[in-house]
């Protein structure tokens, strides 16, 4: 997609993480939820502000039911970050694109 | 940081009343800095309470009802569309001491010589004491996000008021039954909405019933009610738990420098948007704790910004 942003599916979940040459923050939403329209935006900042550094991945819960219950999402936006192919973080609830930024930091490589 | 520039007017909000007075204001060309807040899943969030809504449909101009973001979204494309100028964060400290008055986002100051209030109000939670840890897992603040999630299952509305019902009758679409807890023995709704929940037969209603105590390992797995009239206790086993018994002012930054009442909510002159510090105004639910409509947080916002405008001619 021309931002940068990942669409994730049933098909291509597992693979996609798995594959992925650095952090991935997976944004599971929906089109009738209004804070994850909110979010958009602010996920599209740091998708292109942090090319390369994480990548920012989408799922639409409606389409791919499995993945959401898969990872227990009961609430959306949820976003779940995977390292290695492992997910190692789950936060529920929108947030500010400063509190998020702050929230991934310790997925971002320091730069020297 | 800070910016020398002193604005005409700031306006910290962004539900019904803010963007309101900033279609106003901007048409007035009056340049308002809106600071909308950040998003959030509580009501707390840029366009307000109504981002947590679907259909609006007592909104004067939509025949067919509109959904409560679009509407927002709607609100916030006009303002911008005169320029209003928008930052997407929450305010942090303000000074109504001196003029220009201050306000800060984070370390960033910025400087006006009017502002208009218009914070909202949100929803109040249990107060529990794992409450916390089961939100969004099992317990939500937003049946509109979250209701999807509990398809075929069992689950508990708290509150008695129009919102408790319009959340209850919402989920009847995902769950196979919702259990109203209300506090007392009457419903606090008006006639249609109680009409509404009455009518559905997938809502039941448990009077003089209080949530006590939640249930669950990982996820929710049931409530512990008490009769607010025998004190009996008792258990429901519900996998969702979803609350709207009521709101609070998002009066905190105004503590010991805006008026309120005992309750929080701002005071403004009667009839107007004027609060004890001139050049400073309020709409909207923040100032508002008997009406609590878009619509008539609309119409006071429009009123801030008059008062406003006149207030800053009146300076020169």
């Amino acid at each position: 997609m021309s931002d940068g942003i990942i669409t994730l599916t049933s098909a291509n979940f597992d693979e996609t993480v798995k594959s992925s040459t650095t952090p991935i923050v997976v944004d599971f939403w929906a089109e009738w939820c209004g804070p994850c329209k909110a979010i958009a935006p602010v996920l599209t900042e740091i998708a292109k502000e942090q090319t390369g550094v994480v990548t920012i991945a989408k799922l639409n819960v409606d389409d791919h039911g499995d993945i959401a219950q898969r990872f227990g999402v009961m609430s959306i936006p949820t976003l779940l970050v995977f390292n290695n192919g492992e997910m190692k973080k789950k936060m529920v609830g929108a947030k500010g694109k400063t509190q998020l930024l702050a929230e991934i930091a310790e997925f971002i490589p320091k730069k020297n | 940081m800070s910016s020398e520039n002193v604005r005409e007017v700031i306006i910290i909000g962004s539900g019904p009343a803010g963007l309101t007075a900033a279609i106003y204001t901007a048409r007035a060309n009056l340049a308002p800095l809106v600071i909308e807040g950040e998003p959030s899943s509580t009501s707390d969030q840029p366009g307000g309470q109504l981002m947590l809504t679907t259909e609006v449909e007592n909104f004067p101009g939509f025949p067919d009802g509109v959904m409560g973001p679009e509407l927002m979204l709607k609100f916030r494309e006009q303002a911008a569309r005169f320029n209003a100028e928008f930052i997407t964060e929450k305010v942090t400290k303000v000074d109504f001491s001196a003029r220009p008055f201050k306000v800060w986002v984070r370390d960033e100051m910025h400087l006006a010589k009017s502002v208009i209030v218009s914070t909202g109000a949100q929803s109040l939670m249990l107060g529990l004491e794992n409450e916390k840890r089961f939100y969004g897992h099992g317990l939500s603040s937003c049946a509109t996000c979250d209701g999807f999630f509990f398809k075929g299952q069992e689950i508990v509305v708290v509150g008695g008021g129009d919102s408790a019902i319009e959340e209850a009758s919402f989920l009847t679409k995902f769950a196979t039954k919702v259990t109203l807890v209300v506090r007392r023995d009457v419903l606090r709704a008006s006639k249609i909405m109680q009409q509404r929940a009455k009518d559905n037969p997938k809502i039941e209603i448990k009077w003089n019933s209080q949530v006590t105590e939640l249930f669950g390992t990982e996820k929710l797995s049931g409530v512990g009610l008490i009769d607010t009239v025998t004190g009996e206790k008792s258990k429901l086993d519900v996998t969702g738990l979803f609350v709207a018994i009521g709101h609070r002012p998002n009066t905190d930054l105004f503590k010991g420098v805006l008026d309120m009442l005992d309750n929080g909510y701002l005071k403004t002159k009667s009839g107007s948007s004027y609060t004890n510090i001139p050049g400073v105004f309020a709409c909207g639910d923040v100032q508002d704790h008997t009406y609590r409509q878009a619509i008539t947080a609309a119409g006071s916002g429009c009123m801030a910004a008059i008062d406003c405008e006149r207030w800053l001619e009146s300076q020169h």
